[in-house]
């Protein structure tokens, strides 16, 4: 009988690529399963918070910037659109291709990451970081009516802004990290068009981050903004 | 046994194009901040999300087309179990009349 060519990367446990390439996908589903009920955690305490101290959470909120958190949304969707270019250009095999879009979704990551450090820096210069020197003097300007709220209540959305955007941004680091990695590895020539699944689930990670990220941005920086 | 090698991938104009139709959801929710909707502005900020969100994982994230039929029940499975933490959380925190 006469030898196939055989895919180097198809292990001897799987019928063949095809199905290989579905198990990887759905053990990263699982693990992105595992993500979103750890987000979904913080997310539950926020909900909780936010609806016993409404003013307290926008006078906070308030005290966002809009614009560089809506860039950094815009940041981050243009990233997963290079990911998933990156995507289909491992699939056709080209190479170079793949590198570039590589390399450029780490750029757009870490673009993102610098303009959350000047969000975080602004931040400790207004005290505004939860913990001994918290100061909150701010009031809630609901419709021109200024509401003073309680700075303790207001400590509470500042932890959850922390812990929630901080935890991304951890999210976001390793992410960076994981693309630079599959750059090099893309570069020396790892993915073929038969093999490229690291590729695919880092990708599939990334979005996760991203959709993550278009739920925090509205909660976190939109609440009571009309006047 | 062997199945025909499936391409999962769009074309490249059509990825391009749900970035800019996530772009411009991101512009509305921005402008629907700032219009008072009363209790329905953060409905409208969490809709668009979740229509953004929901346009990432079918076409980004490849749910859609598929062919392992399992991978959408793990997705479907994962947010249902997100909703019945936030939906039993809130159920709870809600009617708690004595507070």
């Amino acid at each position: 009988m006469e030898h196939e060519a055989h895919n180097p990367a198809l292990l001897h446990h799987f019928a063949d690529a095809q199905q290989q390439k579905n198990a990887a996908s759905l053990g990263m589903w699982l693990f992105l399963v595992t993500e979103i009920m750890f987000f979904g955690g913080m997310f539950c305490a926020y909900l909780v918070y936010r609806l016993a101290h409404f003013n307290a959470f926008a006078a906070g909120s308030q005290q966002l910037s809009i614009w560089l958190g809506a860039t950094n949304t815009a940041v981050l969707i243009i990233s997963s659109v290079t990911v998933v270019l990156a995507v289909k250009a491992a699939e056709a095999g080209k190479r170079k291709v793949l590198v570039g879009y590589l390399v450029v979704t780490v750029l757009l990551g870490m673009t993102f990451l610098v303009i959350k450090g000047f969000e975080y820096r602004e931040k400790f210069e207004k005290h505004h970081v939860p913990g001994a020197t918290f100061k909150f003097t701010d009031t809630f300007d609901d419709n021109g009516k200024q509401i003073p709220v309680n700075p303790k209540e207001a400590e509470l959305f500042f932890s959850l802004y922390f812990a929630m955007t901080g935890m991304h941004a951890l999210h976001m680091i390793i992410g960076c990290g994981l693309f630079s990695v599959l750059a090099v590895l893309a570069w020396k020539g790892h993915y073929t068009p038969g093999y490229f699944t690291p590729i695919e689930n880092a990708g599939l990670y990334w979005h996760l981050v991203d959709i993550i990220w278009i739920y925090l941005f509205p909660l976190l920086y939109l609440i009571s903004r009309h006047s | 046994m062997a199945e025909h090698e499936e391409h999962t991938t769009h074309s490249q104009g059509f990825y391009i194009a749900i970035g800019v139709g996530l772009l411009i959801g991101t512009i509305t929710t921005v402008g629907a901040a700032f219009v008072n909707l009363g209790p329905f502005n953060p409905v409208i900020a969490l809709l668009i999300a979740t229509i953004k969100a929901t346009v990432v994982v079918l076409f980004f994230m490849h749910v859609k087309g598929a062919s392992e039929k399992l991978t959408g029940a793990v997705v479907v499975s994962g947010f249902f179990f997100l909703a019945i933490l936030l939906s039993l959380s809130l159920a709870d925190y809600l009617t708690r009349s004595w507070r």
